[in-house]
């Protein structure tokens, strides 16, 4: 695990609000995190927490208006490219950080061949011949387990199933060899034996070529088997953060705590009756001035109705580098499982 | 709330149900095959039991749910609820039939009209089905919120007006309304977030045991299936891989299928200590052209030469459970 590694990118304070006609959104508040060398950072939420704005904000992919990135830096070793223009912006979009969506039907272009769409950024963002373009397409292609790739460079998406569908676009996020991956629920669509290959496949790139990856997900499993560490966020801001089995072994949130336990089991004791989590999410027509999940902790007290809990360490690791919360309630210590 | 006559019938009973879905090509539009959405599926559920059925998109079981309720006219087969055979039924006793069976649909948001309000969708199954007054008939409306956890200051609003989660509250409040015995849930808390689902699965428990009600849960969730079925029935490709007590299946899967689908389900549990997985090579076949044989012999890492001839046939393989595999003996 790269403990201590250098941040590839880095995210301090970032503020997306959404000015519609019929009011402000207020999606992303304050969300500060890094993703260092090699590591694959989970993110959390349910819809509308604001991970994938947190996402797509980072690399300018929200149209404005009428998003409006207003605040924080986003450092991509060291250089801001919150302040880059459209055309610096374009040459890190594709090339240094790679983007996986959610549906891998709609992301592709149906009139173009899937051979084109991998060679677009090779031929673009490198500058490839035609004759080395298609040679590395074939690489990739067989890189991400699509067999007699040659001939499937051809073949257009709607002649490939969903989870190959999938593997293409991993294909193309990974074309120019970026420095960071982002896949925004790129399982989500899938059934559970493709999204067991999908994550198979992964783990493998990873090994092959160390890319530090960010994965937004809302499935804690898929979290739990891939990543290294996990951002958890709840109504536009980062609750928890830590590596992830310090978090799942010590969930410091109320809501981190509620929804482990919300999800029922495969194996052990089966629970009689799940704990739900009362309530509705936070609609987030105002910057938080309170805790956003308070109405619906069950240890929420005056404090945090008032003040909107800063993150702060609950190690002695700096804010960020270990496991750190924003709550103004303790959480007890865990009690160690029963095989202890 | 069971029937006193006989509590170890069951009160669906599906044999043999197929449906098929032609499949017309050429100028002439020619019927050239069919589409195998559900081929051979039979399976009991017992009153006041759920039965969790559960597979991936495309498997067929949401056709079986539909079929079951005939919401389709089954291409062969007989499905009998509470002893009337329903696909033999006339239309008029078909419709006396329907408030005792009812459906709680996938995504809220399609299901409710977007321009009736709570009361009216709540209410339109009294209007057709009962000869309740006005007001009789606004007491029972207020009587079904309560009952699914709606404020009855709501029912005048419209369906746009709720959450995800409370929208679901509104369908399952409609499929009450005429007091069914039996309920098919078609992935009812798919479209929901994780928080919301267990609201939810909670009230249909609870609905459960306060009005004896008999489920068929169809959900590709196989860790929600866990917690809320009795017996679940596992579906590949268009027929019952295996049919198991919850327990028995989730500790010994016995069909290769239900191994590999269980072993594929994420554990929230970073400690490496889940089982080996099983990753399946492939994608599923077309139900439109299942291959020869077992149709599950073109993926399965137990793969024999008789499996690509002989189609096994669901059978008893320990007590209560079924398994349709050349490699387990029946009973």
């Amino acid at each position: 695990m790269p403990d201590g590694a250098k941040p590839v990118l880095e995210v301090r304070g970032l503020k997306t609000v959404f000015r519609t006609r019929s009011g402000a959104v207020h999606a992303v508040n304050d969300v500060s995190f890094s993703l260092r060398e090699g590591e694959l950072l989970g993110v959390v939420g349910e819809s509308g927490s604001g991970k994938s704005v947190t996402m797509m904000s980072l690399i300018g992919l929200l149209p404005s208006p009428p998003a409006d990135v207003c605040g924080g830096q986003v450092l991509l070793r060291g250089v801001d490219i919150l302040k880059a223009t459209p055309d610096e912006l374009r040459r890190v979009r594709g090339a240094r950080i790679g983007f996986v969506f959610q549906d891998p039907m709609t992301s592709l272009n149906p009139v173009f061949t899937v051979g084109n769409q991998i060679m677009e950024p090779l031929r673009k963002h490198k500058g490839m011949s035609k004759a080395a373009a298609t040679e590395r397409a074939v690489e990739l292609l067989e890189l991400v387990g699509i067999p007699d790739a040659r001939r499937r460079l051809k073949s257009y998406p709607h002649q490939f199933s969903g989870g190959m569908r999938q593997r293409v676009m991993i294909a193309i996020a990974l074309a120019c060899d970026p420095e960071v991956l982002i896949a925004d629920e790129p399982t989500t669509a899938l059934d559970v034996t493709i999204q067991a290959q999908i994550l198979e496949l992964v783990k493998e790139l990873r090994q092959k070529l160390g890319m530090a990856i960010i994965w937004i997900t809302h499935d804690l499993g898929v979290i739990a088997g891939i990543a290294d560490r996990i951002l958890v966020m709840y109504g536009g801001q980062v609750v928890e953060q830590g590596p992830v089995r310090e978090v799942f072994r010590a969930p410091q949130h109320p809501y981190t705590r509620a929804l482990l336990r919300t999800i029922p089991k495969l194996h052990g004791a089966r629970e009689a009756r799940l704990e739900a989590i009362e309530g509705q999410p936070p609609i987030l027509t105002a910057a938080p001035a309170a805790c956003p999940f308070a109405p619906r902790c069950a240890h929420a007290f005056d404090r945090c109705r008032a003040e909107n809990p800063a993150r702060h360490s609950i190690d002695s690791r700096a804010l960020g580098e270990g496991h750190d919360v924003a709550c103004f309630w303790q959480a007890p210590a865990p009690q160690e499982a029963a095989h202890a | 709330m069971l029937d006193a006559r006989d509590e170890t019938a069951p009160l669906v009973q599906v044999k043999n149900l197929k449906m098929y879905f032609p499949i017309y090509s050429g100028l002439l539009r020619r019927h050239s095959g069919d589409v195998k959405a559900v081929d051979d599926v039979s399976f009991h559920i017992m009153p006041g039991e759920t039965l969790g059925l559960v597979g991936e998109s495309g498997c067929g079981k949401s056709t079986v749910g539909r079929a079951v309720l005939r919401l389709y006219e089954p291409t062969a087969g007989s499905v009998r609820i509470d002893g009337e055979d329903i696909p033999a039924l006339t239309p008029e006793a078909l419709r006396r039939k329907r408030p005792t069976m009812q459906m709680v649909f996938q995504d809220p948001q399609a299901s409710l009209n977007p321009r009736m309000t709570v009361a009216d969708i709540i209410g339109e199954p009294l209007d057709e089905h009962t000869t309740l007054s006005r007001d009789e008939k606004l007491a029972r409306i207020y009587e079904l919120m309560d009952q699914v956890g709606l404020n009855r200051a709501f029912a005048n609003r419209y369906p746009y007006a709720f959450s995800g989660g409370q929208r679901q509250r509104i369908g399952i409040a409609r499929a009450l309304a005429l007091n069914p015995k039996f309920i098919v849930c078609d992935e009812p808390i798919a479209a929901l977030d994780v928080s919301i689902q267990a609201q939810v699965v909670n009230l249909l428990e609870e609905l459960q045991d306060r009005l004896g009600l008999t489920y068929l849960f169809i959900s590709h969730d196989l860790s929600m299936v866990r917690h809320i079925a009795d017996r679940v029935a596992v579906m590949y490709l268009g027929q019952i891989a295996e049919i198991s007590p919850r327990d028995a299946l989730y500790a010994q899967p016995l069909h290769p299928y239900a191994e590999a689908l269980l072993s594929a389900v994420p554990e929230p549990d970073p400690s490496g200590a889940q089982q080996q997985r099983i990753i399946l090579k492939g994608d599923v076949p077309s139900p439109a052209n299942p291959p020869k044989g077992c149709n599950f012999c073109t993926r399965c890492p137990k793969v024999m030469d008789i499996c690509r001839e002989v189609e096994p046939k669901l059978q008893e393989a320990a007590p209560g459970r079924q398994v349709a595999c050349h490699l387990i003996n029946p009973l």
